[in-house]
């Protein structure tokens, strides 16, 4: 083999180096990241568009479906004039208070029930109906009663959204304890781990991936708690903002109010995964799919 | 029971040391989810003598495993008697090792902290027990991966990771139920002779399950041939291959292919039946 020549058919090409071949890699995952911006960016703009033309040329009633431009001008209207109840940034403030607060002590006694009646069977067994028929239970409805019983202030939000968190993070943490891989757990009492460090360096962390998942959804319905329980009776608070252009046949100041809302649960989510990312920092990342 | 002993080799040790773990006429039941009482191991009797390696096969589902958990003190015999060190076994017990089939560190920890685990859980102060598990990550050739997570390793480098997080507790009594079959065949190898290497400087008493046999005798003093399930101890070999071995050489011995062929015969018949069961789906 030392003196064979190495014969290159002119009709196939070299075979592109390593480096060429990353580099249209990465060109081609650069090319594709811009082409999902600009279509997300045309969607908007074809949805927006689309609907402030309808209504401005009548196709839809401006008076029901109100129109982007007439949303954007109320909700800029209530950052520089206010609201009928007040600078908007305290309604803002109000009902994320409400919602955090319900969210934490909704999340904090799901976390404690799940991992309680995950570790002891009996408890399960005897509980596990109860929790299934309250959870069937429309809960929006208690907001009514929590209305009722803690007046029109905080505490009866913060209740609605504490029933509307809890069984969701409940359930995620009662399932994470139960998926516990059992050899771990018998790997660690081998080890030398008291129930209690089992508990803590076991079934904590590995209920962890199923809690943080749960927090997502749940922040959502913390949200709506608040609300659901402002709409029902308040003196302030973005649901009130709600009910109070309802009331007024104000469809552009329900949309404004909607999409303050979600700018709102937005910043949160991408809170909710900053915390998740670290809480679960082990598990292996994501491969990135290139397409090919 | 048929009990085949080969001849002890001169150059072995004698059989005068103190028995380490015993099982005496044990049998074990389970009940399955929809009710049925199953029979894992019957009459089952295994001595092992302090520093003593053995090497459990037989057929897959017999019941090695179960022979285990028995002395690990995860689970009770339904009669019969587990005694380690003379002394019947209770819960679990502090001088046991385990080294399981499946990866059993913890994703959520990293290599040395995972290495670390054990003494921290038996109260050892921290700045000792970090020390100690440096050293073993260094001795079972993880260093520089310290801070490395699991999911970053590979299957061979996990099972170094299992290994250390065992041995740093320094067990009287080691158990490892198949610790190497996920492995391929040439990390298995490595790390087959990494296990007799961390072995013969702490010498503790093993119990081996594999369904290897040539894992067996690569590295057990003694074999024990176990029957198709319930499973009860069919055979016992004394192993006379000279230590220290090495496992990738060792199997073109040809005493080795000796042995290999004696106990196989042996062991062919209970694969066969058990086989065959689990064509009828038994």
């Amino acid at each position: 083999m030392d003196n064979a020549q190495v014969q290159i058919d002119p009709r196939y090409a070299p075979p592109p180096t390593e480096e060429a071949i990353t580099a249209a890699a990465r060109q081609a995952m650069v090319r594709r990241r811009v082409l999902v911006n600009v279509l997300r960016i045309g969607f908007l703009v074809v949805v927006l568009g689309g609907w402030e033309l309808a209504a401005r040329f009548n196709w839809i009633d401006p008076f029901f479906f109100a129109m982007p431009s007439a949303i954007a001008w109320q909700i800029y209207d209530w950052i520089i004039e206010g609201t009928s109840q007040g600078p908007l940034w305290q309604q803002v403030l109000v009902t994320m208070e409400e919602t955090v607060i319900g969210f934490l002590i909704g999340a904090v006694m799901g976390i404690a029930a799940g991992l309680v009646l995950g570790r002891d069977r009996l408890l399960a067994d005897v509980f596990s109906i109860y929790i299934k028929i309250a959870n069937s239970v429309p809960r929006v409805v208690l907001g009514s009663i929590f209305v009722i019983a803690l007046g029109l202030g905080m505490a009866s939000k913060v209740a609605l959204a504490v029933v509307m968190v809890f069984f969701v993070v409940f359930g995620n943490a009662f399932q994470g304890v139960r998926e516990a891989d059992r050899n771990l757990i018998a790997n660690a009492k081998i080890l030398g781990a008291s129930n209690r460090q089992v508990m803590l360096s076991v079934v904590v962390p590995s209920a962890l991936t199923w809690i943080t998942a749960s927090l997502h959804v749940s922040f959502g319905f913390a949200l709506v708690g608040a609300v659901v329980g402002e709409f029902l009776g308040s003196r302030q608070g973005l649901g009130l903002l709600i009910a109070t252009a309802q009331g007024t046949f104000n469809a552009a100041g329900v949309f404004a109010a909607m999409i303050v809302l979600a700018v709102v649960a937005l910043i949160a989510e991408f809170l909710i995964t900053l915390l998740e990312n670290r809480l679960v920092k082990w598990r292996p990342a994501q491969l990135a799919d290139t397409g090919f | 029971m048929v009990a085949v002993m080969t001849s002890a080799a001169p150059g072995l040790a004698p059989d005068d040391r103190p028995i380490a773990i015993e099982l005496q006429d044990v049998q074990r039941r389970f009940v399955t989810p929809d009710g049925q009482a199953l029979t894992a191991l019957r009459s089952f009797n295994l001595t092992v003598r302090r520093g003593e390696f053995c090497a459990v096969v037989g057929p897959t589902g017999c019941g090695k495993s179960t022979t285990l958990t028995l002395i690990a003190g995860l689970a009770a015999p339904t009669a019969g008697a587990v005694r380690i060190m003379g002394q019947p076994v209770n819960g679990i017990d502090q001088r046991v090792g385990f080294v399981f089939q499946q990866d059993a560190v913890f994703p959520w920890k990293t290599v040395l902290d995972n290495v670390v685990a054990g003494p921290l859980f038996r109260g050892k102060p921290r700045e000792a027990a970090y020390a100690n598990a440096r050293d073993w990550v260094k001795r079972v050739g993880l260093s520089g991966f310290e801070g490395h997570y699991p999911h970053q390793l590979s299957g061979g480098m996990r099972k170094r990771v299992a290994l250390a997080q065992t041995f740093i507790n320094e067990p009287e009594i080691l158990l490892m139920d198949e610790p190497f079959s996920a492995l391929d065949v040439q990390t298995r190898v490595l790390m087959q002779d990494e296990l007799l290497k961390l072995w013969s400087a702490q010498s503790a008493s093993v119990v081996f399950v594999t369904h290897d046999l040539e894992e067996a005798i690569a590295l057990a003093d003694r074999v024990f041939v176990l029957t198709a399930g319930p499973a009860t101890v069919k055979s016992v070999y004394d192993i006379d291959l000279p230590r220290p071995r090495v496992t990738a050489e060792i199997r073109y011995d040809p005493h080795f292919t000796e042995i290999s062929k004696m106990i196989w015969n042996d062991l062919r018949d209970e694969v066969l039946l058990s086989y065959q069961r689990a064509q009828r789906g038994e």
